[in-house]
């Protein structure tokens, strides 16, 4: 059941579109941004709720690679795996961060605190190797650094 | 001369809207706001002023191809603020430094062709462009700048900010416009073009970052004077150009358009780091062909680069050194594009993890001696026409050059069935 914060917010969001649908994006991050992921029961109540079939907006939510429709850990790590960032030592820090944190792309660590996830160019090529966690955005990184990254979100 | 960044400051937070104003700012809106919508559009294709998302149309051109005879019909302008080509950073430095010159060459832009709302489509990453852009909207607001009636002209806007759930695809026109309306990322069939048919059919114009930023200043300067600012009228204005790879200095640079790859990597980036040789260079982002030494001083404008056989494409350059295996370069572009394809059509679909598996196979030391035909024949059946959308050809562009220009790296591979570089792929 969608709660009635999730509801206004939705609501906030219709009013600015002029058909439901257009509205879908939306909605998914609202329910992501408080519930962490979008389960297929929270999937079917938005779908509901915007009077398209479940399978439309699934097919959406999947579509977008930042749509999380598995649970995810409490911080998100996006590390950027594209070109100026391998040139300048990718292979080497995806390496050392998969061993530190015991996982692999896509899975999340035991304790629940990181999902590590591959991410397509963070902008930001000339500090690279670059990496997210959360909202924050960490440049010129190195795998003796990750240490003391990691610790802030533990 | 520096229009465009020249006032954002050291430390790269925002200017605000009282500091903005002091140099000057929405004093170009002001202007515009006195001359008709048809003479703002006139001036900005006078300019020369080309898209910098990468395509290069005229500004001016695009607007003007807006059905303008029907005053009350629904317009939208949107901003792609989507950056996600590989190897391109530029406009998270405008957005973030300074997000009321983007607004007001929105402002600007939206008058021209009498849109009533504007997007600004930002991708997920720029958290930090984000929270500038939403404070910027809000006093551009408060001071009447946006809004109803603005400043007195009967003109009125209003001005959303969406921010992405990723995929390269959204920075594609069409593909953002279907975003925006909900839908899967999925590029449209043009005709019709967005300028006739856009965001809920309506007419649109979508614009880069950078494009937008242009726009107060040709309207404050003219465009006799915004192309002076460049060493080559035809491509009018500066041009932020960037580097990354393996040089001293990578950074980004507000710079007089068609100055050279040379001048570029050497003064500008600091010239490769010790150890480090220069073997070549996509000088747009990774859907740009590769240029190599013999185009060192080719001038980094539309014309010059795309005779030199490329595309300036987005002007942020993403360099190789010799001890960096140009096949494992490739390799990653291919992956990116093969992980980033919609879908939509077969070609783009199919071939582009075919492409990506021979290249990993070439990388592994696995490679059979038919590889490089295949690879060249995806280089063809991937190329313009072919697909739905640019995806697939901008991804064949730096494999088909790396065909021709590191030939032999590539048979090496196949030879001595290992990468030469050491380097392997898991």
């Amino acid at each position: 059941m969608l709660s009635e914060v999730e509801i206004e917010e939705i609501n906030q969001e219709l009013a600015g579109v002029p058909v439901k649908e257009a509205a879908g994006i939306e909605a998914l991050k609202i329910i992501q941004r408080h519930r962490g992921w979008v389960s297929d029961e929270s999937l079917r109540d938005v779908a509901a709720y915007l009077q398209m079939a479940p399978e439309e907006l699934d097919s959406v939510a999947t579509f977008y690679n930042l749509i999380f429709r598995q649970p995810v850990g409490r911080h998100i790590i996006l590390l950027c795996d594209s070109i100026s960032c391998w040139v300048m030592g990718y292979e080497q820090l995806s390496s050392q961060l998969r061993q530190k944190l015991g996982i692999g792309f896509g899975q999340t660590t035991a304790d629940g605190c990181f999902t590590l996830l591959p991410n397509p160019c963070l902008g930001t090529c000339d500090h690279a190797p670059a990496l997210m966690i959360d909202n924050d955005l960490y440049r010129d990184v190195s795998p003796e650094m990750l240490d003391e990254i990691l610790g802030k979100y533990k | 001369m520096k229009p465009l960044t020249g006032h954002i400051k050291a430390d790269g937070t925002p200017l605000t809207l009282a500091e903005y104003e002091q140099l000057g700012g929405y004093q170009a809106l002001r202007k515009a706001l006195r001359m008709s919508p048809q003479e703002v559009t006139t001036e900005v294709k006078n300019s020369n002023l080309k898209g910098r998302g990468g395509a290069g149309f005229n500004t001016g051109m695009k607007w003007s191809f807006v059905p303008m005879d029907d005053p009350s019909a629904e317009k939208y302008l949107i901003c792609n603020a989507d950056e996600m080509e590989p190897g391109t950073f530029k406009d998270r430095w405008l957005l973030e430094g300074n997000p009321h010159q983007l607004l007001e060459g929105m402002l600007i832009a939206a008058y021209a062709i009498q849109a009533s709302e504007g997007y600004v489509f930002l991708r997920y990453a720029y958290k930090t462009a984000a929270k500038g852009i939403r404070v910027a909207l809000a006093e551009a607001e408060r001071a009447g700048y946006l809004g109803s009636n603005i400043l007195g002209s009967g003109f009125s806007l209003r001005m959303h900010l969406h921010t992405g759930v990723g995929r390269y695809m959204c920075g594609e026109e069409t593909a953002l416009l279907n975003s925006l309306e909900g839908k899967r990322a999925t590029p449209r069939a043009k005709p019709p073009f967005p300028q006739v048919s856009g965001l809920f059919g309506k007419p649109t114009i979508v614009n880069n970052v950078e494009t937008f930023s242009c726009v107060p200043h040709i309207i404050s300067n003219g465009a006799a004077w915004f192309q002076s600012l460049s060493k080559n009228p035809q491509d009018g204005g500066t041009k932020i150009y960037g580097v990354s790879g393996k040089v001293n200095r990578p950074g980004a640079w507000e710079l007089p358009m068609g100055i050279t790859l040379r001048e570029l990597i050497e003064e500008h980036a600091g010239g490769m780091r010790s150890g480090y040789r220069f073997r070549g260079a996509l000088p747009g982002g990774a859907s740009t062909d590769f240029l190599v030494e013999e185009h060192l001083d080719v001038p980094m404008d539309y014309g010059s680069v795309a005779a030199a056989g490329s595309r300036l494409g987005t002007g942020t350059v993403v360099v190789l050194d010799d001890r960096t295996c140009p096949v494992g370069f490739v390799h990653n572009l291919e992956h990116f594009f093969a992980q980033e394809s919609c879908g939509w059509c077969t070609p783009c679909r199919e071939g582009l993890p075919w492409t990506e598996k021979i290249l990993r196979a070439l990388e592994n030391g696995e490679g059979r001696e038919n590889d490089l035909d295949l690879l060249a024949m995806h280089a063809q059946a991937l190329g313009p026409g072919k697909t739905f959308c640019a995806l697939a050809p901008g991804a064949m562009e730096p494999l088909q050059s790396a065909l021709n220009y590191f030939r032999k790296d590539f048979e090496q591979h196949i030879h001595e069935k290992k990468c030469p570089y050491g380097h392997t792929l898991h």
